[in-house]
């Protein structure tokens, strides 16, 4: 609905990305200089000022399909690789974790903060870059510049967007069940109470006024919950004080992610629709992720240094298992262009939308990659 | 005291919008008519008094260009003297069906000529006021449709220009039979309310600034405009001259929906922090000022509701949609 929600859902989910990934390669002892360049990599794709530029034109979300395949490109712009079991955990872990932020934000503008600690939390994992730090900042600025002025009614928009396109969703994740902030069936806890937003009373209060606009009585009637007064509005300086903790790492090396792979939701009506319904207007999609990832501008890997594959599972068996017993309908359906059937379909567009499908579990070998990004280098 | 009764299952959940639920109770059938936005399509369903559902079907937005299928904003049933029409607004326009959905009367499609690129185009805001039905738009116009009293012939009568941001809720009420007497509110993002009678050119009677908020919606009750705004609170304003008479701070989150039992004067409202409250609106004998005093107050725990109405007249039974939820929750009074 609202045409500025694709900045706010991407630097979201890249940072649960983030989060994720970097707690992964410690717990897996991967080498720190190792570690370093991924995460340098990652960041400063995400953070490439062509990309951003496409990022930030005003534009309506992306279906589920196109950006699982922006986030497969991402979390593939460095040394590192996923097979796709990880890939599909990483990006469960990813959105359930964002639409848990979305819908705890006690004010729609909230989701600002939300996107500030993010950000934050991904400076500090920049290691010795002050150029991508540099990149983050002018993020920082750009998403002030835009967002800063929006009414409480375009965030308002925003917010419903969002849990539009987070709507039946319902993968329970550990940390959150044994957190308490989700339920044994994939719905999380709203708790009524603690701080009432800022701007916002705490309920409980019938004022009544006469027509000079005078308080001329005051009753007070019991709301149900037990709200307190908001401390103090966060701040959406560069530095400061964001208050709400919602968007900071909630991971640590002690507090492995885990997924329950739970048959989501009943009704299949609403996932089918978009697996199964070959879509027509797939090809302008693909057209807008094409800029989209052609602005990523993925470096070639300097020197000779060899890959490593992430596992988001504890043992590689676990990881087979996982692939093997996904429930179908939380499969992620890569776009298939087949469907389209336009001759015009642009060729470049084709063998690059063909290299995003993970249709088997074996690494990627170096020259499939190398000619992926000589791919990218043209366009 | 209310009791929750069996709940209807519904094919989609509820999407994440205000005003989410409509509601057509049909007594002399015994039916109750529901209708739920679930995204790209609505629901329609019809229910026996008890709850067991009987008949369903469901309407998708119209397509059009656009880089994925269109959403549907609103859907309503709107009672004329001589028909009811249901209507359905999407991003791409508007839709009039017949009362059961089953055949399309109409269609406007929206003119999204002076949108900037950033502004999302959509219609939202559905109600009738005499044979009118008004429909507002992503731009702030309510545009006003003629509707006869049969067939397809439906009209664009007027375009009111009042409004500069996106319209979130209209409400109207039977004319009190007098001239110059408020019959329809229109709301919008900034919380502004414009306040209306209707004729074949509507007339503003009054402004209501807004004041920060959203005012997510709206009802009018004898000459009293309820408004439901995003920062949880509940006001009431005399609709002639716009002045505030009373200020509720009644949720803790945005409320979602408003709804009015006009022949016992209750008021519903029902917002994001899981609550539904039920108001009794009075008028003070002594100066003739509305007053509110606080009925019942009822939780749905974990659900953030999106949509709330009451099911008769006298208000002693509602539903409730909420965001995720797979069926429409009823309650009713023991």
């Amino acid at each position: 609905m609202s045409m500025r929600t694709l900045p706010l859902l991407f630097l979201n989910l890249g940072g649960e990305m983030l989060y994720i990934l970097d707690q992964r390669l410690r717990a897996q002892n991967i080498p720190g200089d190792k570690a370093r360049k991924v995460m340098n990599d990652i960041i400063s794709t995400m953070f490439n000022r062509k990309f951003m530029e496409e990022l930030f034109k005003p534009q309506e979300l992306y279906s589920k399909k196109a950006l699982r395949t922006v986030y497969d490109r991402l979390a593939h712009a460095s040394i590192m690789r996923l097979n796709q079991a990880s890939m599909d955990k990483l990006y469960d872990l990813m959105t359930m974790a964002f639409k848990y932020q979305v819908l705890l934000c006690p004010r729609p503008k909230d989701v600002l903060l939300v996107t500030f600690n993010h950000l934050d939390a991904i400076k500090g994992l920049i290691q010795d870059s002050p150029t991508i730090l540099h990149q983050v900042d002018e993020t920082f600025r750009q998403l002030t510049d835009i967002y800063g002025g929006l009414s409480a009614g375009e965030f308002q928009l925003i917010r419903q967007t969002l849990l539009i396109f987070f709507q039946d969703l319902h993968i329970r994740v550990s940390i959150f069940l044994k957190d308490k902030v989700q339920n044994s069936n994939g719905r999380f806890v709203l708790p009524a109470s603690g701080p009432v937003p800022w701007g916002t009373e705490v309920p409980g209060l019938i004022r009544t006024f006469n027509s000079k606009g005078e308080e001329v009585k005051r009753t007070e009637f019991k709301h149900g919950g037990s709200y307190v007064a908001a401390l103090k509005e966060g701040s959406l300086e560069l530095y400061g004080d964001r208050v709400l903790k919602l968007g900071t790492n909630m991971y640590s090396v002690n507090r492995p992610v885990e997924t329950h792979m739970s048959a989501a939701s009943k009704n299949l009506a609403s996932q089918t629709q978009e697996s199964i319904v070959p879509n027509p207007l797939a090809k302008e999609e693909l057209n807008l992720l094409a800029r989209l990832i052609g602005g990523m501008g993925i470096q070639k890997p300097s020197g000779p240094e060899p890959g490593f594959r992430l596992n988001l599972f504890t043992t590689d068996e676990e990881e087979e298992q996982a692939a093997l017993t996904r429930p179908e309908e939380l499969s992620y359906e890569v776009i298939n262009i087949q469907a389209t059937q336009d001759q015009q379909t642009n060729q470049e567009l084709a063998r690059i939308m063909g290299e995003f499908e993970i249709t088997d579990q074996s690494r990627r070998s170096a020259s499939k990659g190398d000619d992926l990004l000589a791919m990218m280098d043209e366009l | 005291m209310f009791r929750r009764e069996r709940s209807i299952p519904l094919r989609g959940s509820a999407a994440a919008l205000c005003n989410n639920l409509s509601v057509l109770p049909l007594p002399t059938r015994s039916l109750t008519h529901f209708g739920v936005v679930h995204g790209p399509s609505a629901q329609l369903l019809s229910a026996a008094p008890e709850g067991a559902p009987l008949a369903q079907r469901q309407l998708h937005a119209k397509e059009g260009a656009g880089v994925s299928p269109p959403l549907i904003t609103q859907i309503h049933w709107c009672v004329l003297p001589f028909r009811v029409l249901l209507v359905l607004t999407s991003h791409r326009g508007i839709q009039m069906y017949e009362s059961d959905g089953s055949v399309m009367v109409y269609w406007h499609a929206l003119d999204a000529g002076d949108a900037s690129l950033v502004q999302a185009v959509f219609a939202r805001g559905i109600a009738a006021s005499g044979h009118y039905i008004c429909v507002g738009t992503w731009s702030g116009r309510v545009l006003v449709f003629d509707i006869p009293t049969k067939g397809p012939n439906i009209v664009l009568s007027e375009e009111l220009a009042r409004h500069q941001t996106p319209i979130t809720d209209i409400a109207t009420e039977p004319a009190q039979g007098q001239d110059c007497v408020a019959d329809t509110v229109t709301a919008d993002d900034s919380g502004l309310l414009c306040v209306w009678r209707s004729g074949p050119k509507f007339k503003l009677l009054t402004q209501i600034p807004g004041f920060g908020a959203p005012c997510s919606s709206v009802q009018l009750w004898q000459g009293t405009v309820a408004a439901g705004y995003g920062n949880g609170q509940v006001r009431l304003y005399e609709a002639s001259t716009g002045t505030l008479h009373v200020q509720i701070s009644a949720h803790a989150r945005a409320v979602c929906a408003l709804d009015l039992a006009p022949e016992a004067g209750k008021l519903l409202s029902a917002a994001e922090d899981t609550f539904i409250h039920i108001w009794k609106l009075s008028r003070n004998p002594e100066d003739g000022y509305i007053e509110v005093e606080h009925c019942h107050g009822e939780c749905v725990p974990d659900t953030q509701i999106c949509g709330a109405r009451f099911c008769d007249l006298s208000g002693s039974s509602f539903a409730v949609t909420g965001y995720d939820l797979a069926e429409i929750l009823r309650f009713s009074s023991m």
